[in-house]
């Protein structure tokens, strides 16, 4: 201790209270543009928020890569999920026709869409990507309705921050900022490979989220509501899947 | 790893392709064969939330050593291997202690010798970049920003697979430092490694 100078303590009193300053207004400035993630709470607050604020600022209107038809998984790997609920075994019964997307929350025209109308709308086919957080991955070709256009056919109002969305599985949601429900590879994904999407990948729809992993890509959706605050869902944590463990954030 | 103890290489891959080498272990999906009769339990969440946090620990903590060790010449004076360091009968020598475990002089309390050196380098400016890439390379969102980034590596799932065996080489790293430290005298190189200043026989006198 005695090499420890009285000037070398108030040097590094001075260096840490600048650093706690630094970081207390970098966190007020990742507040005000949106940058902290619902879930940055708690011992791993502080690493879940510069991953999203980092990522985000990154990749705001970065493109997903997408990939030739040859390199596409064939047969796609389908994750298991769990059995379907009596709904849903009715709704695929009938072939899906009665399958209903409704749009509500913050947005001028609420609205209810059916498999059809989707699929009347303009769509986009992309080659992607899917990376599971497990370790596995697929390239698939995906073929949806961009999610910019639902969400320009019902008006979405200027102070909506957030799209949640629902799966017909119970305590199945999710929900992603603006810049990734805005972003043109964002879909409302029906098709897979040229054909309706299967029922072992999301069919009938999917949100197919191109730059997060695979568990943001909720299966069977069929609400979407906009919002400005998260906490109004569920334990407050942006989606479920925070409430089991994992990030809201899954672009890494 | 435990959730898919099976890696690939190219863009993709998944229990359907397959794959360059398994880890026989058993993992924590059920749709994972592992031949194994039971599944362990997932952990995922959290172990995903502690490794972020860690590598941003690691990132910011590493940048401050790196920087600071460039201007204050400990890279240099300490790090870079010096001309006599580099002769042969120095090498040899060098090479020899270390295989007949000779646990190291006085002399070295202070200096690194030119095997610490070259393997410090490596860590610091081989395996520690690779590391940081090989795991940016994994994330779709990073991916969509430097595509390059992950086509050089060969893939997203190459990426994977490069970066378990850069952590297995850090491993190893860590595993035989601390072996030496544990040679050389655990208490006698803890301390001036946490207060960056050796004792010798001549100031215990």
């Amino acid at each position: 201790m005695s090499n420890l100078s009285r000037r070398k303590l108030i040097a590094a009193g001075i260096t840490a209270a600048a650093g706690a300053s630094g970081l207390a207004l970098a966190g007020g400035v990742a507040k005000r543009y949106g940058l902290i993630p619902p879930d940055a709470a708690g011992p791993y607050g502080a690493g879940e928020a510069l991953n999203y604020a980092a990522q985000r600022i990154l990749t705001n209107h970065s493109m997903a890569r997408e990939f030739s038809p040859s390199q596409i998984s064939n047969p796609p790997f389908a994750n298991t999920v769990a059995a379907p609920t009596d709904e849903f075994k009715r709704l695929q019964a009938g072939g899906f026709t009665d399958w209903r997307l409704a749009v509500d929350g913050m947005v001028a025209r609420p609205a209810s869409f059916s498999l059809a109308d989707l699929k009347s709308q303009p769509s986009r086919s992309q080659i992607t990507h899917m990376a599971c957080e497990e370790g596995w991955s697929y390239i698939a070709q995906w073929t949806g309705v961009p999610l910019s256009h639902v969400l320009d056919l019902v008006g979405v109002l200027p102070k909506a921050k957030y799209v949640v969305y629902f799966s017909i599985e119970h305590d199945w949601w999710d929900s992603v900022d603006m810049a990734d429900a805005l972003h043109p590879q964002t879909l409302v994904a029906h098709g897979m490979n040229g054909g309706d999407l299967p029922v072992a990948q999301g069919g009938p729809l999917r949100l197919r989220v191109p730059r997060q992993l695979g568990y943001k890509n909720v299966k069977f959706i069929t609400r979407l509501t906009l919002t400005d605050d998260l906490k109004r869902f569920g334990q407050g944590l942006g989606s479920s899947s925070p409430e089991g463990g994992y990030a809201w954030y899954a672009g890494i | 790893m435990i959730s898919h103890p099976r890696f690939y290489w190219g863009e993709s891959g998944n229990i359907n392709t397959p794959a360059l080498f398994k880890i026989p272990i058993p993992s924590s999906r059920s749709s994972v064969p592992t031949g194994y009769g039971y599944v362990l339990p997932d952990q995922n969440g959290w172990s995903r939330y502690l490794h972020f946090q860690s590598a941003w620990f690691i990132v910011f903590t590493g940048l401050l050593y790196v920087i600071s060790s460039f201007f204050s010449g400990h890279l240099r004076k300490n790090l870079l291997p010096n001309g006599a360091d580099l002769s042969w009968r120095n090498i040899s020598t060098t090479i020899a202690n270390h295989l007949r475990f000779q646990p190291p002089g006085e002399d070295e309390a202070w200096s690194y010798n030119l095997l610490q050196r070259i393997t410090y380098l490596c860590v610091i400016f081989v395996l520690f970049p690779l590391i940081i890439w090989t795991g940016l390379a994994m994330s779709p969102a990073i991916a969509s920003v430097f595509p390059s980034a992950v086509s050089v590596l060969g893939g997203q799932q190459s990426a994977r697979t490069l970066h378990f065996f850069v952590t297995v080489l850090l491993f190893l790293f860590l595993l035989v430092h601390i072996t030496m430290i544990c040679v050389a005298g655990f208490w006698k190189r803890m301390r001036p490694m946490i207060t960056g200043h050796a004792r010798t026989n001549k100031e215990r006198t």
